[in-house]
């Protein structure tokens, strides 16, 4: 016996509809997954236990309904199993699907009464009057007349246990589903009748004419987005050329407003005849009613839009909102169509359009038309093509995954716009940042780490930094991490040391690392551009300025915007010199630098914190001194420890030692943070060493060794102007002895003349042990250098010990995060990702940042 | 940190029996943070010189002491182990609590005569406040000098050093002495190293007996000693039965000093006069602060829905408890919402209201993102009115106290004069649609305008 067929949408809302006791929950656990069967009995148990419990129906119902919302959120086909024999009820389940835009299906139970009867005499805990049931069976039997017209698109009905037992639900695609496409694509915009143009542009994008239509050698797909007629001169030769391609295979198509307007025409209803269709109904008039039944048939055809590649293209005439794709409800045609209005009028009369680009924050790219502009606008990984052919602007294609556009000029102007076409306006309405991307727990996925978290109150604290202190997000493309030193030394009266260093990369199996000078200054990053036209182009930046210095906080580094300006300048200067920009082929670049002195950013520090520190540690100690001096100079001052008073006494002479010692440690720590002032007059003053190139147009250099990145810096920036200095180091083979005492040297000279020390890096710019990231840079910093960090006194015996206690887990665990982030950020800029994707990994860095650690670490 | 007493005359060895200390010996005693030491570095007949000498554990300060709960109080690089802090009074107390509360077994009789004493304080933190040495101790009979240097002598260009070196002497009995610098030494410093309580304030009076309540600048010395605690200072005033106690800024310009009615409080009059006027049932006060605005929109029955929006978590806590939200009632809870937000973001939840205000937010926002500010306010949000105040440059003339080119807030970015606001407001209605009224608040000057400029916005119909 053949099967009874159910066909209905992958994703759609199925109302079981059925009288008591008809088997409906047996039905839809038998033909559904059990996760996709809602039912009220399973939600009454839920609120009280009891899934009989009819008093609480209302509750349950929410419950029900909220979870099915859920769902299908998701795009999850959902079951609703309960008698759904009300109108109301069943009204309730085609306003989520509605609400939704997914098709609502009725499977209807009709089985006899009799059978039903037995049934519900035989579940005692039910046990309900026999005429209840009979009352169910009637108002089934009458639902089943109205169920197409309360608006459920499909309806099938099973009258016999037979029928019940041999059901094969089949589950078909959406009509716009056409994710097993995957191109490539040469998306084409409206194209209003200028047929030579899109030959021309065909042609241009390697197409060619056959007996078949425009075919293309290399398997390529063209695809429409509507608007093939109206305004232009060649409306029939279009409707021919694109009804070869399509009839062939050779291209997809989505209907525009005007096409719809042109059905319409075509099967006999009534339009105005305004914005241009009088040409064409001409024309088609002239062709004769065989070639207009074809068209109609074609248009008739035609899908609201189309989800290609896996989901991550989609393709609309007026775009479509995120929540829509691949749904299907006329709420969803009619967007594709037209787009969404605001209800108000411009002042060329023109409806104000909602800008839905601007909230678009999915993962498929968007390519449609419908809006002419005069260039292709990308916004947040929409791309509107329509770039007015028929009013004398381009024809232009997006070829895709190429992310390549193709145009062609019109030959002339064909139309007359209403308004003049949208320039690209000053800032760009699609780079907004909204604040619920941000307000919230975060999750990142990196290509370095698969998974970050961001928990809502380090978000909350990110959003504050940033609102009022970050420089403009368009420039924040990198934050750097935070580094973390060696693990402490065994060495006497060492913090710090080069072999743990060492030890740690070749214990996770890096043999060779570089040994990078720490410039003793301030972390900063550059972003330069050739010129204020790139950095408006490319960054979005519209102050007219050409790049930015700033600090690991993406904080300006100079309140004076004219040091800056001068600075970049004079970068700017360099780079053209020795042809930087051509030989990268890049219109701007991004640096991780030092800056130094160090006083031009510490300067709140040093006299608010270190240099009132110096002030009182000299003043008191020298005072303490020059009294214990004169106390051990009395002759009568002699100390017998048998005669005790109040306190313990105490030998003066062992009191001048300590605290002579204490003042030698003041002095010392006074000279190490006066080695990193130095006063800055003018920029000539200050020195930048860059140490990482991190990023040109179209390359990230996190593949290149550290060595390339030392050393393409020193040959491309230094050696011409003496602010910008090049880094020393040395390479050690962690697994040789010789090479690391060679480190050690090389540490130990750079640190005794009050060096910061240095920075150890593996030999690759990312370093893994069996998958896991090891740690970008460990740093080692100088024996003296750490009096400003641990204080003046640190090295005192009893003191270093305690601090060698001192756990590095949770900044390790920071840095690997937030290098894992920085790069993320140079991966997106660099990939062309919208501004909020980039914000996203600094916000998140900055997040990070407020997780408490020990500064000194 | 040191300190020093010198008694002159004769027979002042017995300066030893007054502090219970033998000139002849050193000695030493456990703090909590550290050691303190006793010892003379001059005894004659005629002038002895007794030292206390603190010797304090950086590290514990930093880390907090082993055992304890309680993280650092510190930075690891800190004056606390150098300058004269409430460490040393705790020392005092601790070393010399008997001859303070003037007991000497020995010599009884020297305890209630005035001596001639001179006490040294060195590295004392009035962080560049000439006058405060002089005004605390002059009013006790002292003669004061202070010795002050440059902060670093290899940058001169840091400027001097925010610590004096103290000299005190009069004629005075021991007790007194120790007491005046028991209390007056924390009363040069911002922090304390202890948690502040109730006992605070007794210590306080209990020293500060006989002489405190006289002293003219006890309200001064009171707050300062009490850690600028408001609270803790008030309960210790009502005690010595003074006044109302005004509160200092270090950091912010006063400009309460020239108003009868604090400009704050005709700023906030103004900015609700306005939001009634326009007919607002529900307003979004973006960048509420702590709430002030807020509190006075709740009391109104026009408004109905208030919501408060703030960037900082802090401040939005302190609007929680100023506005005692934990306590309020219902219905009132009803109309407010308290959300953090920023103003360089869109956010869809300052749509819908028909008045937003900007009370001094604009100034504290970096020039480069008011572009953002204006699109989330006057694009995204657009509501019906926009109410913004912001200083007028122009009248910080009048505020003496203030620098050339400085600006009244460290945190303002900028503050426009006239032409540059209304300048903006022309930009604003143009772009946005929006029609502007400018108007002062607080006192017109007839040159520089007003302290405070507002200007009101008022969105356009649409065509």
């Amino acid at each position: 016996m053949s099967k009874y067929e159910i066909s209905i949408p992958e994703v759609c809302l199925v109302a079981m509809v059925g009288a008591t006791s008809s088997g409906k929950t047996q039905f839809a656990n038998r033909y559904f997954k059990p996760t996709e069967v809602l039912s009220s009995d399973f939600f009454r148990a839920i609120i009280t236990d009891n899934e009989n419990d009819q008093g609480i129906s209302k509750e349950a119902f929410d419950l029900l309904f909220y979870a099915a919302n859920k769902r299908l959120n998701n795009m999850k086909l959902t079951v609703i199993d309960a008698t759904n024999i009300q109108k109301d009820a069943r009204a309730e389940i085609v306003a989520l699907a509605k609400k939704q835009n997914v098709h609502a299906v009725a499977i209807v139970l009709d089985l006899p009464e009799q059978l039903l009867q037995e049934r519900n005499r035989q579940r005692p805990e039910r046990n309900l009057p026999p005429r209840v049931i009979s009352n169910h069976c009637r108002e089934v039997k009458r639902a089943i007349k109205y169920l197409k017209k309360d608006g459920f698109r499909f309806v099938y009905v099973i009258n016999s246990i037979e029928q019940f037992n041999n059901v094969e639900v089949i589950r078909t695609k959406l009509w716009n589903d056409r994710k097993d496409e995957h191109g490539p694509f040469d998306i084409i915009g409206d194209i209003h009748g200028c047929c030579d143009e899109l030959v021309m542009l065909l042609e241009k994008l390697g197409y060619v004419s056959s007996e078949h239509g425009y075919i293309h050698p290399e398997g390529r797909k063209a695809a429409f987005l509507g608007d093939f007629c109206d305004r232009g001169p060649k409306n029939v030769e279009v409707l021919k050329l694109v009804m070869d391609m399509v009839k062939e295979g050779n291209a997809l198509a989505v209907p525009g407003n005007h096409d719809v307007k042109l059905f319409k025409y075509l099967i006999g209803k009534e339009i105005k005849i305004t914005h241009g269709i009088d040409k064409t109904i001409e024309e088609l008039e002239a062709e004769g009613e065989e070639f207009k039944k074809e068209v109609s048939k074609l248009l008739d055809s035609l899908i609201s839009h189309y989800v290609l590649d896996d989901g991550k293209l989609v393709i609309s005439h007026a775009g479509i909102k995120q929540e829509y794709i691949g749904r299907a409800s006329m709420k969803v045609r009619d967007f594709c169509l037209y787009g969404e209005t605001t209800g108000e009028v411009d002042t060329y009369g023109l409806p104000v359009r909602l800008d839905w680009a601007s909230d678009y924050r999915g993962r498929a790219t968007i390519v449609y038309g419908h809006i002419a502009n005069t260039e292709v606008k990308a916004v947040n990984g929409t791309y509107c093509i329509d770039t007015g052919c028929v009013f004398g602007g381009k024809l232009s294609a997006f070829r895709y995954p190429e992310r390549q556009v193709v145009e062609v000029d019109a030959l002339k102007q064909y139309y007359e716009p209403i308004k003049p076409l949208e320039e690209k306006k000053e800032e760009d309405t699609g780079d907004v940042l909204i604040a619920q991307d941000y307000n919230r727990k975060m999750h990142i996925t990196t290509e370095l780490l698969p998974s970050i978290d961001i928990h809502e109150n380090n978000a909350a604290a990110a959003l504050e930094i940033m609102s009022r202190f970050a420089a403009d997000p368009h420039w924040l493309i990198y934050l750097p991490p935070t580094m973390s030193p060696c693990e402490t030394s065994f060495e006497e009266g060492y913090l710090e040391y080069p072999t743990q260093a060492f030890e740690y990369y070749r214990k996770r199996g890096v043999k060779n690392v570089v040994c990078e000078k720490k410039h003793m200054g301030s972390r900063a990053v550059i972003v330069l551009c050739k010129d204020n036209k790139s950095a408006r182009e490319r960054f979005g930046i519209n102050d007219e300025s050409r790049g930015i210095i700033y600090t690991r906080t993406g904080r300006k580094f100079f309140d004076d915007n004219n040091i800056e300006k001068q600075l970049l300048g004079r970068l700017g200067e360099v780079l053209n010199k020795t042809r930087f920009w051509k030989d990268f082929e890049t219109d701007w670049v991004c640096l991780d630098c030092e800056l130094m002195p160090w006083s031009e950013k510490a300067q709140g520090l040093l006299r608010t914190q270190y240099g009132p520190t110096g002030y009182a540690g000299i003043d008191s100690l020298d005072n303490a001194v020059e009294a214990l001096k004169r106390v051990c100079m009395r002759p009568n001052n002699a100390f017998n420890v048998s005669e005790l008073t109040t306190g313990q006494n105490i030998d003066p002479k062992v009191l001048l030692d300590k605290f002579t010692s204490k003042k030698e440690d003041i002095e010392r720590y006074i000279d190490a943070y006066r080695e990193y002032c130095w006063k800055v007059e003018n920029v000539d003053d200050i020195r930048i060493a860059p140490f990482h190139l991190l990023a040109t147009e179209g390359k990230v250099y996190s593949d290149q060794k550290h060595v390339w990145h030392i050393e393409t810096i020193r040959k491309y920036m230094t050696g011409i102007d003496p602010v910008f200095m090049a880094t020393d180091y040395i390479c050690v083979d962690t697994e040789n002895e010789e090479s690391i005492n060679n480190g050690i040297r090389w540490w130990l000279d750079l640190t005794s003349s009050g060096g910061e020390g240095m920075v150890v890096k593996p030999e690759t710019y990312i370093a893994r042990e069996n998958g896991r990231l090891l740690q970008p840079a460990v740093k080692c910093r100088g024996r003296e250098y750490l009096r400003i960090i641990y204080g003046p006194e640190y090295l005192e015996p009893e003191h270093l010990e305690r601090l060698k206690k001192r756990s590095l887990g949770r900044k390790r665990s920071l840095a690997e995060r937030e290098f894992s982030l920085g790069m993320e950020s140079l991966y997106r800029f660099v990939k062309k990702e919208p501004l909020y994707k980039v914000h996203e990994c600094a916000f998140a860095v900055m997040a990070l940042e407020s997780e408490p650690v020990d500064p000194r670490l | 940190m040191i300190l020093t007493i010198t008694y002159e005359g004769s027979n002042t060895q017995d300066l030893g029996y007054l502090l219970h200390k033998n000139p002849e010996r050193a000695q030493q005693f456990e703090l909590t943070y550290g050691k303190a030491y006793v010892f003379y570095p001059e005894v004659s007949d005629e002038r002895t010189t007794a030292a206390l000498l603190l010797d304090i554990d950086p590290i514990d300060l930093a880390k907090g002491k082993l055992g304890s709960r309680e993280g650092g109080l510190f930075d690891y690089v800190n004056d606390r182990p150098y300058a004269s802090t409430s460490f040393m009074s705790t020392a005092i107390s601790k070393v010399f609590g008997t001859a303070m509360a003037g007991t000497c077994k020995k010599k009884p009789e020297l305890v209630d005569v005035p001596l001639k004493l001179t006490a040294k304080v060195y590295a004392l933190r009035d962080n560049g406040n000439e006058e405060l040495a002089k005004k605390l101790f002059e009013p006790l009979g002292y003669t004061v000098s202070t010795e002050r240097k440059v902060l670093d002598e290899k940058f001169p260009e840091w400027g001097n050093s925010p610590y004096i070196d103290l000299t005190i002497s009069g004629t005075v009995r021991l007790c007194d002495l120790l007491n005046h610098l028991y209390v007056m030494i924390p009363v040069f410093d911002r922090q304390k190293h202890y948690y502040y309580s109730d006992d605070e304030i007794k210590k306080l009076l209990d020293h500060g007996k006989g002489w405190l309540e006289n002293h003219p600048e006890k309200e001064r010395i009171a707050y300062r000693y009490l850690a600028r605690r408001k609270g803790y200072a008030r309960k210790a005033i009502d005690v010595l039965s003074a006044e109302e106690i005004v509160g200092e800024s270090e950091e912010e310009i006063d400009e309460e000093k020239e108003e009868r009615i604090p400009l704050n409080t005709q700023r906030m009059d103004a900015v609700f006069k306005e939001a009634i006027n326009s007919g607002a049932r529900s307003v979004i006060d973006l960048g509420c602060g702590e709430g002030r605005l807020t509190s006075m929109l709740l009391s109104e029955p026009q408004i109905r829905k208030v919501t408060a929006v703030d960037v900082s978590v802090s401040a939005l806590e302190k609007a929680a408890r100023r506005l005692k939200l934990d306590r309020m009632a219902t219905f009132r809870k009803d109309k407010l919402d308290l959300i953090q937000g920023s103003l360089t973001y869109k956010d869809s939840r300052f749509e819908g209201y028909d008045c937003a205000c900007l009370v001094e937010v604009l100034e504290h926002i970096d020039p480069s993102r008011i572009p953002a500010l204006e699109r989330v306010v006057f694009e995204f949000a657009a509501p019906q009115t926009v109410i913004v105040t912001t200083p007028n440059r122009e009248y910080n003339a009048n505020y003496e106290s203030m620098k050339e080119n400085s600006l009244r807030h460290s945190d303002h970015r900028f503050e426009w004069s006239r032409e540059e606001f209304k300048n903006w407001t022309d930009h604003v209605c143009e772009k946005f649609n929006y029609t502007c009224e400018i108007k002062g608040i607080g006192e017109n000057d007839i040159n520089l305008g007003s302290p405070t400029q507002m200007g009101v916005f008022t969105r356009n119909e649409q065509v």
